[in-house]
């Protein structure tokens, strides 16, 4: 499989990241370098193969279900590029 | 003692236990190596006054007699590890002046332990490299020069070259590095330095910034497979705030050093002899399998039949949990903002910006590879073979071997701009031998072997069973007591 310029461009929004038209190109070529590289994992045989799930046979440990943490605005909001009072501020999101 | 920043982390805790030196000169010693390397560019962030009152504590509580394991021991901390009230870079410029409020576990863990914390070390942007050219703060340059070619600049390798090159440099007795695909054990394999990656779940990863967090593991980089055992046992431990570490006891791992190779089986993988592989590193390889033979040990070829598959499956793996993780980045909560149109537009630029080009495209990889349409065909199967590559190594463990001895990369450093400016592809293989370990979770040790015919170290690794570091670090020692002792070069840096 590969990529074209279209499908390079909807790759960049769903990732939200801005790509310029003239970077476009380039980007189809390295990524479609990247997928023929990958290209191999088509010969094996994963029939009947679960996916990973853990690299370790392992329970996940559980902790009780209480409130064990928090009061900590001004550390939580200590390396915001803008706030206001106990919030973060982003851009207008509802018209 | 004329030159303290030439003392081993085990010999300086030693002097410092017998009180033949303080803390605060030893400190002293590694600040001014620091200072005066700067050409190398291995820290990002130098916190030298820091630095001197630990160094001070540690001298009052060795007076005092409650000396911790790594009392008043100058390291370098890896700019992944979240640092509290000491900038965190990641070596990105998303993250801005982002100054933690909080300590990662695993470096609270060796302040815990009377650590004394030179600063932070430069590193490949969010760990994404293997050789440190794509840090947003500029490369890292390697100590070491080939033979005859003083103009070169080498790399230390990555993601850990700031971690490698500033051990190899003697500016720290030891770093904090992290390992997702190699990113410890290649870049100690360039400075002759030892890597050591533990099992997935030695070390808590809280508090370290996430690259890819299914294979991410933090561990020491340190001049003696000793320094390294003994920096691991303080980093190591379970933590309640990371769920997939584990709860057992750290042993010491020190005590590991010099047991007996009688009857312990090495496995030598037959599918590791690539095609094309340098006949020095061949003969590297068939020197370390002499080495632990003469040792006591028993050499059984084996199989891992999905080796070649390995490096393709991280770079689907890694890139989909790369883009997972690094969404946070949004310019929201911390680091840069860029105004855009709408919040839509705030985000794109932010992070069009904020992220350099290996990280964009790592971001992108990953995006298409867990998009509708080719999550199956890409993310499934590469999780799919994923769980043959362990099969493979469960397979060989379950035969009896103890554990499995590799080149730890196919050459030696290169210089600057040599490798991947045309194909990204061709940096990937840097990883061929050490990601096939993070596949299966399994530790890995890359310890140095000798000199290749420029001058520059090779590496040999070994990879063991789960949480059976002590079987690899008893190995390295072997290996490290039978090689060519390592002359780490010269200060030729200073005043540069």
């Amino acid at each position: 499989m590969s990529v074209d310029p279209a499908v390079v461009r909807r790759i960049a929004h769903l990732a939200r990241i801005a790509v310029e038209d003239k970077e476009i190109e380039r980007l189809n070529g390295e990524i479609n370098a990247i997928l023929a590289f990958v290209e191999a994992l088509g010969s094996v045989d994963v029939a009947g193969v679960e996916p990973i799930a853990s690299v370790l046979p392992m329970q996940m440990k559980k902790r009780p279900d209480v409130v064990d943490d928090g009061g900590i605005v001004d550390d939580i909001l200590a390396n915001a590029p803008a706030r206001e009072d106990n919030y973060f501020v982003v851009p207008k999101v509802v018209e | 003692m004329s030159d303290l920043t030439h003392l081993s982390l085990a010999e300086a805790r030693d002097a410092l236990k017998s009180k033949k030196i303080s803390a605060h000169e030893l400190t002293r010693a590694h600040i001014d190596a620091m200072e005066a390397a700067r050409a190398l560019n291995c820290f990002i962030t130098e916190t030298p006054e820091l630095a001197l009152r630990q160094a001070g504590q540690s001298d009052a509580k060795i007076a005092r007699g409650e000396a911790g394991p790594l009392e008043g021991l100058p390291l370098g901390i890896k700019d992944l590890y979240c640092t509290k009230g000491v900038r965190t870079t990641a070596a990105s410029h998303i993250l801005g002046d982002f100054t933690p409020t909080y300590e990662s576990t695993v470096s609270a863990n060796l302040l815990r332990d009377g650590a004394v914390s030179l600063g932070k070390l430069n590193l490949d942007e969010f760990a994404m490299g293997s050789s440190n050219e794509t840090s947003a703060f500029g490369p890292v340059i390697s100590p070491w020069r080939r033979r005859g070619d003083p103009s070169a600049k080498i790399v230390p390798g990555g993601s850990s070259g700031g971690s490698s090159a500033a051990v190899a440099a003697r500016l720290c007795l030891g770093a904090t590095a992290t390992d997702t695909g190699g990113s410890i054990r290649q870049p100690a394999a360039f400075t002759g330095t030892v890597g050591m990656k533990p099992t997935y779940g030695r070390c808590s990863r809280w508090g370290i910034v996430a690259f890819a967090s299914s294979l991410d593991q933090a561990g020491p980089i340190a001049r003696t497979v000793r320094d390294s055992a003994i920096m691991l046992r303080s980093m190591a431990g379970h933590d309640p705030r990371d769920t997939t570490s584990v709860d057992a006891p750290v042993p010491d791992y020190e005590k590991a050093l010099g047991a007996s190779l009688k009857g312990r089986r090495i496995g030598v993988p037959k599918e590791y002899r690539l095609d094309g592989l340098s006949s020095e590193i061949l003969a590297l390889w068939d020197q370390g399998v002499a080495w632990l033979k003469d040792a006591g040990a028993e050499i059984v070829e084996i199989s891992l039949p999905h080796t070649k598959f390995a490096l393709p499956t991280y770079y689907i793996i890694a890139p989909a949990e790369a883009s997972s993780n690094l969404a946070r980045y949004d310019g929201v909560r911390y680091g840069i903002r860029e105004t855009g149109r709408d919040i839509s537009g705030m985000y794109e630029k932010t992070r069009a910006k904020g992220f350099g080009p290996e990280v964009r495209r790592r971001i992108m990889i990953g995006t298409y590879v867990l998009s509708a349409g080719y999550y199956d065909a890409y993310y499934v199967r590469a999780q799919k073979v994923r769980s043959l590559i362990k099969h493979d190594f469960d397979a060989v463990f379950d035969a009896g071997v103890d554990a499995v001895l590799t080149p730890a990369t196919p050459s030696p450093a290169f210089a600057q701009g040599e490798q991947g400016a045309t194909d990204p592809v061709e940096m990937y293989l840097n990883d061929v031998f050490t990601v096939t370990v993070n596949m299966a979770g399994l530790p890995g040790v890359s310890v140095p072997g000798g000199l290749a015919a420029n001058g520059l170290p090779l590496g040999l690794q070994l990879i063991g069973r789960p949480f059976d570091e002590e079987t690899l670090f008893t190995l390295a020692g072997a290996i490290e007591q039978a090689a060519p002792k390592i002359d780490y070069p010269q200060a030729w840096w200073r005043g540069i």
